[in-house]
């Protein structure tokens, strides 16, 4: 499999890249993990690529004002490994050791995971369920927006014409607080068939807070906010984390293809809270 | 999946698939027509391609001039232009890791990666890791343990194998499993594999040779 014919540029500073870009016409190039297996498949056809693999300054994990800035090119293996985050925000660390694999995590990036939004991917829940947010640039401007802004729909994204992931921001996890990321990984492709990121804290002996991403049981990755709210003020009990873990599906049209229905899915999603949920109590 | 609002998506058949969404996505990727803005003076970088342009790999310690159009992968500018024929293209999709090879000290699919974005990073492949005439601790371990049946993943695993080593020098055989997800074997020689790994571990750090 070849890809179709097409111009290739590296820029070495954002601004050039951004220049680049500005028309709309090229697809920018992160770590391609994605990117090339689909043009070889010319299932995306770009006629013109402009990598950002040459761009310094991109690749960083870094505290500043109690919240982590992850440049968008950090690889998986290098958010995976990162001693900050593990220490400060472990939910994205242990989050991005379960995607694909050793290959794809040492050249994959969070920002091009992002971009490409398969709606399978492991880091939305995570960064769901820690309230991200991700700055986005374009040639003359910038713009913020929480990570549940960011997902529109199936590979679709806020993203306009000409414009990048330049940052992803996490908070410095406040002590008390327990996360955990449990996935049921597809056999061959190694993306969630279903993914949950749950993280709690204790207050006064109840839960003061709840927050669960789900990834890959629809369309797009999204919040349970029902669910976070049946939890919240309870004192997480197993009946409280089953009768919670219920609303992660309510109302939501779940995918279906040849390894998972629909309602298969949806069975495993609420499996999937309360172990997450749990987990995530235990570590508080 | 729930149909999207991008009209391209409208031109597939019906029962929207990840793959044909990808389609309509891609290409309706040159839909969208800004003006550049004017009054940028930087001199921007060189377009290359879309034909032959030259570039230089620094493949088991030799750099070598080729000229590739930017399509061109860094497995197949190593198979078909260097004759470098270890790396195996086998799904060339990034999922099966018989095109693994070390690219600035790190596994990566050769299939997944351009040769025009490989340069300047020192590559590894199977052909260049034994020295002095003697077989790599991995590749022998690999003889040893008979960690393979037809052979066509073998070249992968052992450079996936060889960079988890560097990275995990003491593995347990949960990591050596996880760590090695990448790569696939039809023939099913996994149980084998992975206690050549541990072997080559062993044997790597100084041990004495798993009997």
């Amino acid at each position: 499999m070849i890809p179709q014919n097409f111009t290739y540029q590296a820029p070495k500073t954002l601004e050039e890249a951004l220049a680049l870009l500005a028309d709309g016409t090229a697809k920018p190039l992160a770590g391609g993990m994605s990117l090339i297996p689909l043009m070889k498949l010319r299932l995306a056809a770009p006629e013109r690529i402009v990598d950002l693999g040459r761009i310094p300054g991109l690749n960083y994990i870094r505290e500043e004002d109690g919240k982590i800035r992850i440049g968008a090119m950090t690889t998986h293996y290098e958010i995976e490994t990162s001693p900050l985050l593990r220490a400060r925000c472990p939910l994205l660390a242990t989050t991005a050791a379960h995607i694909g694999d050793m290959q794809v995590r040492n050249v994959g990036t969070i920002g091009g995971s992002l971009a490409h939004a398969d709606p399978a991917a492991d880091y939305p829940a995570a960064l769901l369920a820690l309230e991200a947010e991700v700055r986005l640039v374009r040639a003359g401007g910038e713009r913020t927006l929480p990570i549940r802004d960011f997902f529109v729909d199936v590979f679709t994204t806020a993203l306009e014409p000409g414009e990048i992931v330049r940052e992803v921001v996490v908070p410095v996890e406040a002590p008390g607080t327990g996360t955990s990321y449990q996935k049921v990984a597809h056999p061959a492709s190694g993306f969630a068939v279903v993914g949950i990121a749950a993280r709690v804290r204790r207050g006064d002996g109840k839960i003061a807070l709840a927050r669960l991403g789900v990834t890959g049981l629809a369309s797009k990755p999204f919040r349970a906010d029902a669910a976070e709210k049946r939890l919240e003020g309870t004192d997480g009990a197993e009946t409280d984390l089953r009768a919670a873990a219920a609303a992660v599906t309510e109302g939501v049209e779940a995918n279906s293809d040849l390894y998972a229905s629909a309602e298969y899915r949806a069975h495993l999603a609420r499996v999937y809270a309360v172990r997450g949920l749990r987990s995530a109590l235990q570590a508080a | 999946m729930k149909r999207s609002k991008d009209p391209e998506s409208q031109a597939q058949p019906k029962g929207l698939s990840r793959r044909g969404f990808i389609r309509g996505v891609g290409l309706s990727g040159g839909a969208v027509g800004l003006l550049h803005p004017e009054g940028e003076a930087a001199p921007a970088p060189a377009v290359l391609g879309p034909g032959p342009v030259p570039i230089t790999l620094l493949v088991n310690g030799k750099p070598h001039k080729l000229e590739v159009e930017p399509r061109v992968t860094l497995l197949d500018a190593l198979r078909d232009r260097l004759d470098l024929t270890g790396a195996k293209r086998v799904c060339d999709r990034g999922t099966c890791g018989a095109c693994t090879v070390i690219l600035g000290g790190k596994a990566v699919y050769a299939c997944s990666v351009l040769a025009i974005d490989a340069q300047g990073k020192p590559i590894q492949t199977v052909e260049g890791i034994n020295a002095g005439g003697r077989l790599h601790p991995v590749a022998s371990a690999f003889v040893n343990q008979d960690a393979l049946q037809c052979g066509f993943c073998t070249p992968g695993f052992v450079m996936a194998a060889k960079a988890f080593l560097d990275r995990n020098p003491n593995p347990t055989l949960e990591q050596v499993r996880k760590g090695l997800g990448g790569n696939l074997c039809r023939c099913g020689t996994y149980v084998g594999i992975r206690q050549a790994v541990l072997e080559a571990a062993k044997q790597m750090r100084g041990g004495a040779r798993n009997v």
